[in-house]
């Protein structure tokens, strides 16, 4: 078995713009927030970067194609710039590159940076996929909330449990993410809602409503990596080491073979176990401190606790209802507000999540802050639950 | 007399019937003159049918469940509202019936005697043993201007029959035809309408002078009294003309049969055969059934039941299908369906829905004829087929033989209601079917009502347009889940 990236790769500099409807900003502008916010953190100059890495989802809005955009808005000296997309989780998709560019010696220093300009579509939600040739012709023209929500009717059929407490459990999924986001100033959505305010939002696709839904968001975030002894070189101490990166992806079974239920998603079972061997956790419930889940749709979140083994399956609508995710429960879930309050500008949010989880294992996350995190957990998803890829990483304290 | 006749017969109603008074109140304003005709219903299709899936549909009533379809070999396809002017229309309905590709296929059009047409060439073919089965659909979806007598009248469906020398219920005697540029109505290239002449000249220079000709020539012909016509059968949407005809051909007034204007409506080219069906469900052994259409001059063709007629059945009759229509209220509905109304469809529509001509011909069994692939190894049942096999930690390469899909039992393994996506009858339901023995589908459902889908409820199969494209003119055709 491969030994694995624990500790190979330490985190010197994190940047994240503010998230919202930035409509005066451009998506260079927002590459340039998070770009020198991140900067300034590791504290180098932009001749010590070796080489980076551009996470981008949508290119006909946006940027476009390509590592140019993030080079020229950057003025970058001439290094590799390599674009990457793999859905909703393309900036762990970025920060992989870079951090195995960094453990295979490729790069002394790397920067992985994911940015997403949505709100020049001129409606609100996500443009349409593009899923080639064939797709269109086939598979049904729906929405992300349309196919997530799928979720929610298998795992009724499935456990048990009934479309009204499914629906009041999904609604505290998004009270907490509203309680958090309140708090974060870097929020898309910075205020608290109620779980009958979640409940008798309009419905967008059953059984979500308007606030089982994620905000569409402009925005960028960026990481610096290098290793841990470049790290201590630079001054750096209490390292943020890299302990985990799993991604795993779809291979057809779950959209055409009856062995896949319906109510979980396959790829995350496999990342998640993956990710804990590779970080040397073998009671997550217990060792993990806090998580950033991809929580586009509340029914997500919830599911996603049983299948990174947190919740026993079956058992998250009790968790999630008893506040074990809640900020002040044993294991805080999007502390920051997540997908849901943060923000969900594509290409930047798996970069996001780390950048929440970097702030608090070092202490600071302002009004947020949770007491002595020690391990931080974030999954990052892409595509749909019947085919998907999904990234799970850890990091902590070197 | 041949041995050529019908072995089998069907018809197809789509599920929503417009309540005519729905139409006249709506347009009383404007037409005070029809409000008096707003009694009934006609049957509506829905957004996503045409006279292409309204025939798949009749056609797989008559085909049966198996997959082997060898037998059929030509199919004539009568519409004068065919999708397509230049692409076979028939060769579509032969894909999706997952016919054989040496299948003879013909579009028939033009007139709407050219349901009764068809079904002549069909007996023709047969007869002289070009075919051994021959199969002849029919449909129209008939689209008026608003407020027109025309809206009132018209109604969509299909019927398709399977001609045969083996195991007829129904032989042919002969038939007879009048081509005659008779312009009753006519619709130009490029018109979305008919134009109408006027109704008395109509009825009394065109039905009551052609058809009575028509049915003189073919009982001469055969040396037939008319007064041996048990069932008169003569699409009319002018009241007691066919009784007239029948009076003044020598046939009883009393074998006129009901020509289903009060719940269905005119189909069109479809509808001599809409009544034939509904007559052959309800025959007796050795009936004559004479069958008249008009347009173009006219066809008439006569028939004989069989003993065989005593056995015949439909699992649906056309008893069944008018009972078991949804009544619809909602005017509006219907304008929207058929494109009458401009409406905000919101920016989501703007999609383009640029067909890849490559990618459909490349993966046309599976597209159209929803054909997968069953693993020779394994017996993993997939869609869409692909070189390496689904099957869970056994990728076979090259083991895919055609399963085809259609026909096979299902039910809702997940599902969702979307109000985001754009549809044109919001919400937009779809999920994922498992097939019972294997494979599984993400996929549109339609003819849904609401509380009408849930997981684990049965499906079946409907071959449906997918979307259309506007910019281009061409119409995606897919497979559907409708809830059972």
């Amino acid at each position: 078995m491969a030994s694995g990236i624990k500790d190979k790769v330490a985190i010197v500099g994190m940047g994240c713009s503010k998230f919202g409807e930035r409509w005066d900003t451009s998506p260079d502008d927002l590459m340039v927030e998070a770009y020198v916010e991140a900067m300034d953190d590791a504290g180098i100059e932009p001749n010590q970067l070796d080489a980076a890495w551009f996470s981008h989802h949508i290119d006909d809005i946006g940027s476009g194609k390509g590592g140019t955009p993030m080079s020229i808005a950057l003025r970058l000296p001439n290094i590799s710039v390599t674009r990457v997309e793999n859905y909703c989780a393309s900036g762990s998709e970025a920060f992989r590159g870079a951090v195995y560019a960094v453990a295979a010696g490729a790069a002394d220093i790397a920067i992985a940076l994911g940015m997403e300009k949505l709100k020049d579509t001129g409606y609100g939600g996500l443009p349409a996929a593009n899923y080639g040739t064939l797709g269109p012709q086939i598979g049904p023209s729906g929405s992300a909330p349309g196919n997530f929500a799928q979720l929610a009717s298998a795992y009724t059929a499935k456990h048990g449990v009934s479309a009204e407490d499914l629906k009041r459990a999904i609604a505290h999924v998004s009270v907490k993410s509203h309680a958090n986001g309140a708090l974060n100033p870097k929020a898309h959505l910075q205020k608290e809602v109620t779980e009958e305010q979640v409940m008798n939002a309009p419905m967008i696709a059953e059984p979500l409503g308007l606030f089982d839904c994620c905000g569409v968001s402009d925005g960028a975030a960026a990481a610096v990596v290098t290793t841990p002894e470049i790290a201590k070189s630079l001054g750096k101490k209490d390292l943020i080491s890299v302990k985990a990166l799993q991604l795993s992806v779809s291979n057809g079974l779950e959209s055409q073979h009856n062995s896949w239920d319906g109510s979980y998603f396959h790829t995350v079972r496999i990342a998640a176990k993956k990710a804990y061997a590779e970080a040397g956790i073998t009671n997550p419930r217990k060792e993990i401190s806090m998580m950033e889940v991809h929580d586009c749709f509340s029914i997500t979140e919830l599911v996603t606790m049983e299948d990174l083994f947190i919740s026993e399956e079956g058992n998250a609508v009790n968790d999630v209802m008893d506040g074990f995710y809640d900020s002040d429960g044993q294991v805080p879930c999007q502390i920051d507000g997540g997908l849901k309050c943060f923000g969900h500008p594509i290409g930047a949010s798996g970069l996001r999540m780390l950048y929440e989880m970097y702030l608090q294992l070092q202490g600071k996350a302002d009004k947020r802050q949770l007491s002595s995190p020690s391990v931080g957990l974030t999954h990052n998803l892409g595509g749909q639950p019947a085919n998907n890829v999904c990234s799970v990483a850890i990091i902590g304290s070197l | 007399m041949s041995d050529t006749g019908i072995s089998s017969i069907a018809n197809y109603i789509p599920r929503l019937r417009l309540q005519r008074k729905a139409i006249t109140e709506s347009n009383a304003w404007m037409a005070p003159n029809l409000v008096g005709k707003g009694k009934g219903t006609k049957a509506i299709s829905n957004w996503d049918e045409d006279s292409v899936t309204m025939s798949v549909e009749a056609a797989r009533r008559i085909l049966g469940p198996e997959d082997d379809r060898s037998q059929v070999n030509s199919l004539f396809f009568a519409s004068t509202t065919m999708p397509y002017s230049d692409r076979l229309n028939s060769g579509i309905i032969r894909a999706a019936l997952t016919l054989e590709e040496t299948t003879q296929c013909s579009d028939v059009s033009s007139s709407l005697k050219s349901g009764t047409t068809a079904l002549i060439n069909a007996f023709n073919s047969v007869n002289s043993g070009k075919s051994s089965l021959s199969l002849v659909t029919a449909s129209d979806k008939r689209k008026a201007r608003v407020a027109s007598a025309q809206e009132l009248n018209f109604g969509d469906a299909a019927t398709a029959i399977s001609i045969s020398k083996d195991n007829v219920i129904a032989k042919f005697i002969d038939s007879a035809s009048l081509s005659i540029d008779f312009i009753d109505h006519f619709r130009g290239p490029n018109e979305e309408f008919d134009y109408n002449w006027e109704e008395r000249w109509i009825r009394d220079e065109g039905y009551l002078k052609i058809i009575p000709k028509l049915i003189n020539n073919l009982l001469k012909d055969n040396n037939i009294s008319p007064s041996d016509i048990s069932r008169f059968i003569l699409p009319c949407i002018f009241p007691r003309v066919p009784q007239t005809i029948a009076k003044k051909t020598g046939i009883d007034p009393d074998n006129v049969v009901d020509n289903l204007a009060a719940s269905v409506g005119d189909t069109g080219s479809c509808h001599p055969l809409l009544m034939l069906t509904s007559v052959l469900e309800n025959s007796t052994p050795g009936e004559k059934i004479l069958i008249c259409s008009f347009g173009g001059g006219g066809d008439a063709i006569l028939l004989e039941t069989t003993n065989l007629i005593t056995d015949f059945t439909n699992t649906e009759t056309t008893v069944d299908l008018i009972d078991n229509g949804v009544d619809e209220d909602n005017y509006m509905k219907y304008l929207t369906f058929n494109d009458l109304v401009k409406w905000e469809k919101g920016m989501r529509a703007e999609i383009d829905r640029k067909t890849a001509l490559t990618t459909l011909y490349r993966h046309n069994d599976a597209i159209i004829g929803l054909v997968g692939g069953k693993c020779s190894k394994t017996g993993t049942i997939q869609f869409p087929a692909s070189r390496i096999s689904v099957s869970p930690n056994s990728p076979d390469l090259d083991t895919q033989e055609p399963y085809k899909f259609a026909e096979k039992r299902a039910n809702i393994l997940s599902w969702s209601a979307d109000y985001l996506s754009f549809s044109i009858n919001p919400p937009n339901y779809y999920g994922i079917v498992s097939f019972e023995g294997g494979g599984r589908i993400m996929m549109d459902f339609t003819d849904v009502g609401e509380g009408d889908v849930e997981s684990g409820k049965d499906v079946k199969m409907v071959f449906r347009i997918k979307a259309f494209d506007e910019a281009r003119g061409f119409t995606r055709y897919f497979w559907k889940a409708v809830p059972i």
